[in-house]
Formats: structure tokens, C-alpha cells, sequence
């Protein structure tokens, strides 16, 4: 407690008689502007443990009370723990008396339990069961996915083709210069790198191999799918989550529409179109990357650099690259999505709808990747 | 300014784009009424509020908070004006992230300097003002919209300010919860004398709780009719006050 100023001017005067009958005597304003000094004199000059059985508190010399003024009785009846018929009023002018009818001095009687948790192994529960019930759900939505998608093969022209395109617009065109600009300095570090490992040996020209294999079978499919994710799902997500919060969705689900069919697989189809070929455009300027580090500063010639590169690569290779970024772009539309449909509440569901977009299709992306590594060793 | 005035709207005008959406529009509420703002959907009503509290600036004209006209950019008493005021927005506008009970807390722990006991049990009151005291711990989101406004309505309340500007206080709400909500417009008002002004077309509250009102015409940005509700509804030679006032459509 900080000690009361000296030049404060008391606020209220405290007697105790032999009775243990507290008197407390309020003067001047009690209001929101002595509100903090009233209650510093009040912790001074009221021990919480004393054994008071009656408080009789004095409005005579009151010339203002608002709620605030009435709030500091209500700390006097809080630290020495009154009940109600051990609390009186002295000296109460009408106003005044209005004033305090705007405060119950007991406890409130609430019985509505508060949804807050404090056990741990409660939360611990909570959240494994959340956990199963959000892989239940994801099965269920790429369920209704498969149902949406037999759908429009029955009936194309339920396919919503105009909005696919518009995605495809943004999740690939728009992305192509950050993608370019990564792939490009991603070549160029690694050509650089390990032109200082391989010149040991001589072997300069293997540059060439080490960056076009690297990045179109590896490399390529993941950073362009992680740009991806931090660009397009988080999107999606916050696009879809809104329209959820905001009722849109239901709004759609009662009109006869279905939402997977109307939201969801426009982008999954857009995203699995342009991811691939956004992919390929990550090789090409990879490549390009390196043949700036082997034309610089490892004296190569363009031709025999290009020449090189190609010939590390086999259409398998290709082939592999795409097939894993499509599977990564399905990974990222879906994931998107269906954070944005799981979204729940106001603002903040939105935030976070976004963010669990990303980590989770960054975790599917490193996850499946390994999964194609696996298959890879074994074919 | 008057002795009785705490707000004078002067010669205000608004314009987005093309479109003039208030025009010469001048008024004063007295000190400790009940000021009603009518007006037909689209009349510039919520417009005309966001400018008398400061969110926009307007295009003309002077709004004038006590002596400090908040419409001059960049005023110094600005920031001490705000703190005389206190506003409900139309769904409430509780921070999603923290409890009814922390949503109220955050003017007066920032603002009042009182230790956190004293500043909870200030919140008890509030809350239990607005018969929420059993809500503090819950998030926006696990409320309805009718605690949401009274949640809303006790965070404006906070500081005791002199003047409470309520936007549509009792749409979407039940008749009996509206209703709940005038009596509590009115028992604020009584109790602690804040001056409020009311955005609404709700009729029901206009006459139970309105001391005096403006009408802002449809089309035109002039305000159209003045003065106690019951006599705009009875006496106002504008026909489109009077059907307004009466609820009827134009071709009875």
C-alpha cells in the first residue's frame, strides 16, 4: 500500500466505540474523482482482521456521491467481510439514498457457472477430446468433399467456374513474383554453396546438377508450397471464417446451396492448377539463380550450364516435382478451408482460423513430403 | 454557448463523394435530457452521431462538447472531451478477446487510478446496473445481443460521463428486454444526470424514454421536424413526420 500523500485532505473519519461498532464518517465529495484517494484512507485506517460486529456508516457531511463514492462502502463491506444486517446507513439524504440502491452490498447470487476451467487435467481432457473431434470433423468435410465432387461430375455445370478462376488468379499469378524472386535467390545461395565444396574437387560443372535436381524434385515443391500456405491458405481461412461468423454460410446451407461445393472446391480445384505450374516456374528460376553463381564466379558457360542441368533431370524427376505439389496445393486448399468452416465466435476466430491454416498445412506439406521420400526409397 | 446547452451542433455538413448526406444541420441538447435523433433508414442518423462523437470529422460546420468544438482537427482538449463521453455501439462492440467483466474494467483501471480491488468491485457495480453481475466472466461470444448491448452499455458507463450517446439501443432486441433497456435509460439518467442522446426508430422507446427529438428527412439532410415527440406525432405540420411518428405508410 502506498502511503497516503501528506498534504491529502481526509475523506473520511473512522471511530470505533466499545460496542465494536465501526463509524465511519464520510465528508466532502465521494465521487469517480476521490474515489482513489478515499479508498487509500480507507485501507489505512481499516484493518481487514479486526473483530467489528456492527458498521454504521455517515452520510451527513456527503456533498456528492455517485457509484463511485458508493463503491468505497462497498470495499469497507469487502475487507471486513459484513453481512447485510451488519451494515446502517446514517444521515442519508434522498439523492444519496438513490445513489446507493444502485449497489447490492452482498454477494451476488449467480447461479450461471462461469465456462472458464481452472483444473488441469479438465483442460488436458478438453483439449484431447478437441483434438480427436477436429480429425473426426476433417474426415467428415473430405467426405462431404468426395460427395460435392461426384456432384459436379453428374452435373457439371454446377461447378463454379468464373469464381475458380478468379483463385486462380490470386493464388498463382499474383504469387508468381515472390515465388520467382525465393526460387531465384534459393538457386544462387545454393549454387554458391556448394560451388565452394565442389571446386575442391573440381567438379564445378556438378553445380549445375545439384541445383536443378535439388529444386525440381525437392526443394522446389515444398518452398513453393509453404509460399502458398502463408499467401492463399491463410486467405482462404480468413475469407471463409468471416463468411461463418457473419451467418453467409448459413445463409447459403439454407438457400439449398452447398457450401463445399460453392466455397470449397473452387479453390481446391484452382489451387491444384496453379500450384503445379508455379512449381515449375520455381525450377526455371532456380536454375537461373545458379547459372548467375556458375557464369559469375565459376567461369562456366551458360550453354554448358544449361546443358548440365538438363541432363541431371529425367522426366521422372519432372514428373515427381508436379505430382508432389499437387498433393501439397490439395493439402493447402483444403486445410484452408475447413479452419475457415470450423471457425467459431468473433474477430479472434478469424486470427486464429488464419493461423492454424498455416502451421497445420506447413506441418501436412513436411509430413507428406516424407511420406513421398518413403514411397520414393521403396519403389 | 447557453447555460443549459452541453452539446451545439452548428451548421454541420457532411459529404461523401457526391452525395450530401447532412446539410446546415444545427441543434443544442440541454444538460441532463433525454435527446432523441429520428430519421428514416439512410437519413444519416448514425452518421450524424459518428460526427458528434468524434470518429469522423465533418465536410462544415462546428459540434461543440461544452466548450471544445470536436470538430476542429486537432484540438487540445480533445482527448479530455472523450472521457466526458460515453457511447453504446449498435451491436455492442465488446472486445471479442477479454471477459464482459474485463471489457468493463479497461476504462477504469486506464483512466479512474484505483487499485485492482477497488476497480472489481466497481465493476460489480456497473455490471450489476446493467443486471449482468452474474456475466463477468463470460466472453462476448457466450452471450446474447440483448446482454451484449447492456454489457456495451456498462462499459460506456464506466467513468460516469456527463453525456451517453446510445446508437439504436433497443434494435433486434425482445419487447420486454427494449423495454428493460428504457427503464434503464431512464433510471441512469435520474440517478446519475447524464445527458443522453438516442439514435433509434424505435417508437415505442421514442415515447417512453424522448424529452425532445430531431427528425432528419430522407432525402434532403435538413432536419425536418423538432421538439417533444408526442407533439410531432400529433401536431407537426410535415406529413412525413407525422406518418413517422404514427407508422404508416405513405398511401393511408
Amino acid at each position: 500500500m502506498k502511503p497516503n500523500p501528506p498534504f491529502e485532505k481526509p475523506l473520511l473519519e473512522v471511530r470505533q466505540d466499545e460496542e465494536n461498532t465501526l463509524n465511519v464518517i464520510l465528508q466532502g465529495p465521494a465521487d469517480i474523482s476521490t474515489a482513489p484517494a478515499l479508498i487509500r484512507q480507507l485501507s489505512a485506517s481499516v484493518p481487514p482482521n479486526q473483530t467489528i460486529q456492527q458498521v454504521k456508516v455517515d452520510f451527513a457531511r456527503v456533498t456528492r456521491l455517485d457509484d463511485y463514492g458508493a463503491m468505497v462502502v462497498l470495499r469497507l463491506v469487502q475487507i471486513l467481510k459484513l453481512n447485510h444486517d451488519q451494515l446502517s446507513f446514517v444521515n442519508l439524504a434522498p439523492e444519496h439514498e438513490k445513489t446507493l440502491a444502485l449497489v447490492d452490498f452482498g454477494q451476488p447470487d449467480c447461479r450461471i457457472p462461469s465456462h472458464k476451467s481452472g483444473n488441469l487435467i479438465i483442460r488436458l481432457g478438453d483439449a484431447t477430446i478437441s483434438v480427436f473431434q477436429g480429425g473426426t470433423l476433417f474426415v467428415e468435410f473430405i467426405g462431404a468433399m468426395v460427395f460435392s465432387l461426384m456432384r459436379v461430375l453428374k452435373r457439371p455445370q454446377s461447378f463454379r467456374a468464373n469464381d475458380a478462376i478468379t483463385y486462380m488468379k490470386t493464388t498463382g499469378v499474383d504469387a508468381l513474383p515472390v515465388v520467382g524472386l525465393i526460387s531465384f535467390l534459393l538457386g544462387l545461395i545454393m549454387a554458391f554453396m556448394s560451388s565452394l565444396q565442389l571446386s575442391q574437387f573440381g567438379a564445378n560443372l556438378y553445380v549445375a546438377s545439384l541445383v536443378s535436381l535439388a529444386m525440381v524434385s525437392e526443394l522446389g515443391p515444398i518452398m513453393t508450397a509453404i509460399v502458398v500456405a502463408g499467401r492463399s491458405g491463410s486467405a482462404y481461412a480468413a475469407e471463409i471464417s468471416t463468411m461463418k461468423i457473419s451467418e453467409e454460410i448459413d445463409a447459403l446451407v439454407v438457400m439449398g446451396f452447398d457450401p463445399n461445393l460453392f466455397l470449397v472446391l473452387p479453390r481446391v480445384v484452382a489451387a491444384m492448377v496453379v500450384v503445379p505450374i508455379l512449381t515449375v516456374f520455381a525450377g526455371i528460376f532456380a536454375v537461373a539463380g545458379g547459372l548467375v553463381i556458375g557464369v559469375l564466379m565459376l567461369s562456366l558457360s551458360p550453354g554448358a550450364y544449361i546443358q548440365q542441368s538438363l541432363e541431371a533431370l529425367s522426366l521422372f524427376e519432372v514428373m515427381w516435382g508436379f505430382s508432389k505439389s499437387v498433393v501439397f496445393a490439395l493439402l493447402i486448399a483444403l486445410t484452408g478451408c475447413f479452419r475457415g468452416l470450423q471457425a467459431r465466435g468473433g474477430a479472434a476466430a478469424v486470427g486464429s482460423a488464419a493461423t492454424s491454416a498455416v502451421v497445420t498445412s506447413i506441418f501436412l506439406i513436411i509430413l507428406f513430403d516424407s511420406v513421398f521420400a518413403i514411397i520414393r526409397s521403396y519403389w | 454557448m447557453g447555460a443549459n446547452d452541453i452539446i451545439r451542433v452548428e451548421n454541420l455538413a457532411v459529404v461523401y463523394g457526391e452525395d450530401h448526406v447532412l446539410d446546415g444541420v444545427s441543434f443544442t441538447v440541454n444538460k441532463g435530457e433525454i435527446f432523441i435523433i429520428v430519421g428514416g433508414s439512410g437519413s444519416g442518423k448514425s452518421t450524424l452521431m459518428r460526427h458528434m462523437t468524434g470518429l469522423e470529422a465533418p465536410a462544415g460546420g462546428n459540434i461543440f462538447i461544452g466548450d471544445t468544438d470536436i470538430a476542429a482537427s486537432g484540438s487540445k482538449d480533445f482527448s479530455a472531451t472523450l472521457k466526458r463521453i460515453g457511447v453504446l455501439f449498435q451491436a455492442g462492440a465488446l472486445l471479442g478477446s477479454m471477459t464482459v467483466a474485463e471489457n468493463v474494467a479497461l476504462p477504469i483501471s486506464e483512466f479512474s487510478g484505483l487499485p485492482a480491488e477497488a476497480v472489481a468491485a466497481m465493476v460489480q457495480i456497473k455490471l450489476s446496473l446493467v443486471g449482468l453481475e452474474c456475466y463477468g466472466e463470460h466472453l462476448p461470444s457466450e452471450i446474447s445481443g440483448g446482454m451484449k448491448k447492456r454489457a456495451g452499455l456498462a462499459r460506456a458507463l464506466a467513468l460516469n460521463p456527463d453525456i451517453l450517446f446510445l446508437d439504436e439501443p433497443s434494435a433486434g432486441l425482445d419487447p420486454v428486454t427494449a423495454a428493460e433497456i428504457d427503464q434503464l435509460i431512464l433510471h441512469i439518467n435520474q440517478t446519475l444526470g447524464t445527458t443522453i442522446i438516442i439514435v433509434t426508430h424505435d417508437l415505442d422507446s421514442i415515447f417512453a424514454v424522448g424529452q425532445r427529438a430531431i427528425m432528419l428527412g430522407r432525402e434532403s439532410g435538413h432536419i425536418i421536424a423538432r421538439g417533444a415527440p408526442a407533439d410531432l406525432r400529433d401536431h407537426d405540420p410535415n406529413p412525413e413526420v407525422r406518418r413517422f411518428f404514427t407508422r404508416k405508410p405513405p398511401d393511408t
